[in-house]
């Protein structure tokens, strides 16, 4: 049921790969310009780019991206060229590969995994290797300490990320997020069922979980040590500039995107609103899927222009300390009422 | 531990939320003029018939971007059966505002209140010879300084324009 269209499979997969391509360069770019820009400007009571494109300096992050392709292609002499090279790549792709599941309708996704979530977290962790990459490869030790640095965090946040997600799966019965839903739209919070079950009623705890394990892992500011310019100048980013540099940019929002996207696929039903099925839920899905996106962005975003850094060892206490006992401790209590519901 | 922390952090959530929703203080200057306060240090103005060419002040000028020139005059006695009077008269006076650091030490110096501050800004050049300001220009902006803000009640009498 493509959308009640007949399209053969070669037409659809070029639709689905240019959507795919599109969709980090574009989301990095709204991110970037709504929350980066203009957001973050107007918490500290000014205006940020006014002019770039007439209207509230809208151009300014194309402008950028455009300046940033211009530059010229530096390597330090000592680096690892290859390694360095293919470094941003794989930040880059690994972000790509997240987006090839959230489904933005019932019909609308381009690969419907039966392991989705599974497939999704592990995808985006993968763009740690990119930044070890990078950090060794650079030839600076700052840039080596970033990555470490990075790494770790990545590692450490993983665990509570993926116990917030378990408490979704666990609920919903499934790892496929179409799956998850529609479980979401069908389910009933104790008996009430007008509204469906929005994990974020019964999974608040996982849906916190979730929120502060992103920033983590997206390295954002409460927790963004790796690129802490006080100590470490620009952490893995240090050596890069030009269009391996605009990569990273990109593959730092475009991730943002991602996890938020997920977030709201998860936590907020994703697509799907109450008493809309079947078709008409393939139209306004993508457009309901970006506004709770951009709901889910909006807090990341709002606890990043507002928090300052952790300290390296804080960070690691918190993540093992404090998040990891509560997201075991939600899943027990979400099996428990699993059991003890059915 | 984090208990403690926690209201302080929601409490900073608060402010940055609400920051947000008021309206930026950012003045788009050259869309819309700010206007400087009335003691802010814009350019110098030169009141000419002050002047006694005395180069009090460009002996003063830490960056030597004063020039004076001078001649004396002869003029007729002020009483009957006296001695005819010297004047000073100001041939030039150039102050080149690319070297001037906006110190004011100048302004201070001058012991007959020739020389005074304007909040006047926007007198940048394409040219850096432009910047040199002749005591015609100079002369000018002696329009654009403001009436000074009224003393406190007791204080001594300031310079007046």
């Amino acid at each position: 049921m493509m959308l009640a269209l007949e399209i053969g499979w070669g037409t659809t997969l070029a639709i689905k790969t240019l959507v795919v391509l599109m969709i980090i360069p574009l989301g990095a770019l709204i991110l970037g310009y709504v929350f980066l820009l203009k957001m973050m400007s107007h918490m500290q009571s000014r205006l940020g780019p006014m002019d770039p494109g007439g209207f509230h300096g809208w151009f300014q992050l194309v402008g950028d991206g455009m300046k940033f392709i211009q530059k010229e292609d530096l390597m330090p002499d000592g680096a690892d060229r290859r390694v360095f090279a293919g470094a941003p790549a794989v930040v880059l792709i690994s972000t790509f590969l997240v987006f090839l599941v959230i489904p933005m309708g019932p019909d609308l996704v381009v690969k419907d995994l039966d392991v989705g979530v599974f497939y999704a977290l592990a995808v985006s962790s993968l763009s740690v290797i990119g930044v070890l990459m990078a950090g060794w490869a650079s030839a600076n030790k700052y840039a080596l300490l970033g990555a470490l640095r990075a790494a770790g965090q990545l590692i450490a946040y993983e665990l509570p990320l993926l116990l917030a997600v378990t408490g979704v799966v666990i609920q919903a019965g499934t790892m496929n997020l179409n799956g998850i839903v529609i479980a979401q739209q069908n389910q009933a919070i104790f008996g009430i069922d007008w509204i469906g079950n929005p994990y974020i009623f019964t999974q608040f705890i996982g849906f916190a979980l979730f929120l502060v394990a992103a920033q983590a892992e997206l390295t954002q500011t409460p927790f963004d040590m790796p690129v802490a310019e006080s100590e470490l100048v620009a952490g893995y980013m240090v050596e890069y500039t030009g269009f391996r540099f605009l990569f990273f940019f990109m593959g730092e929002f475009g991730t943002a995107f991602a996890f938020s996207a997920i977030a709201a696929t998860l936590f907020l039903g994703g697509y799907a609103v109450p008493w809309v099925h079947g078709d008409a839920a393939n139209w306004i899905g993508p457009i309901v899927l970006f506004g709770k996106l951009m709901f889910v962005a909006f807090l990341m975003f709002w606890a990043r222009f507002t928090y300052p850094r952790l300290r390296e060892d804080q960070l690691q206490a918190f993540a093992w300390k404090i998040l990891i006992p509560i997201g075991l401790a939600n899943l027990l209590l979400t099996g428990l009422f699993k059991v003890w519901v059915s | 531990m984090a208990r403690m922390k926690l209201p302080g952090m929601i409490g900073g959530l608060g402010i940055t939320l609400k920051t947000m929703l008021k309206p930026a203080v950012t003045v788009q200057y050259p869309h819309e003029k700010e206007e400087p306060v009335t003691r802010a240090r814009g350019v110098i103005a030169l009141k000419e018939e002050n002047c006694t060419v005395c180069m009090l002040c460009a002996r003063s000028c830490p960056d030597w971007c004063i020039y004076i020139e001078g001649h004396k005059e002869k003029r007729p006695p002020r009483r009957e059966g006296g001695r005819d009077r010297t004047v000073s008269v100001l041939d030039r006076f150039d102050i080149d505002y690319a070297l001037c650091m906006y110190c004011g030490i100048c302004v201070e110096v001058c012991p007959f209140d020739a020389l005074f501050w304007t909040p006047e800004f926007e007198y940048s050049e394409h040219s850096i010879a432009r910047l040199l300001h002749d005591k015609v220009k100079l002369g000018e902006w002696m329009q654009t300084v403001p009436e000074p803000e009224p003393l406190e009640i007791g204080a001594e009498q300031g310079k007046k324009k």
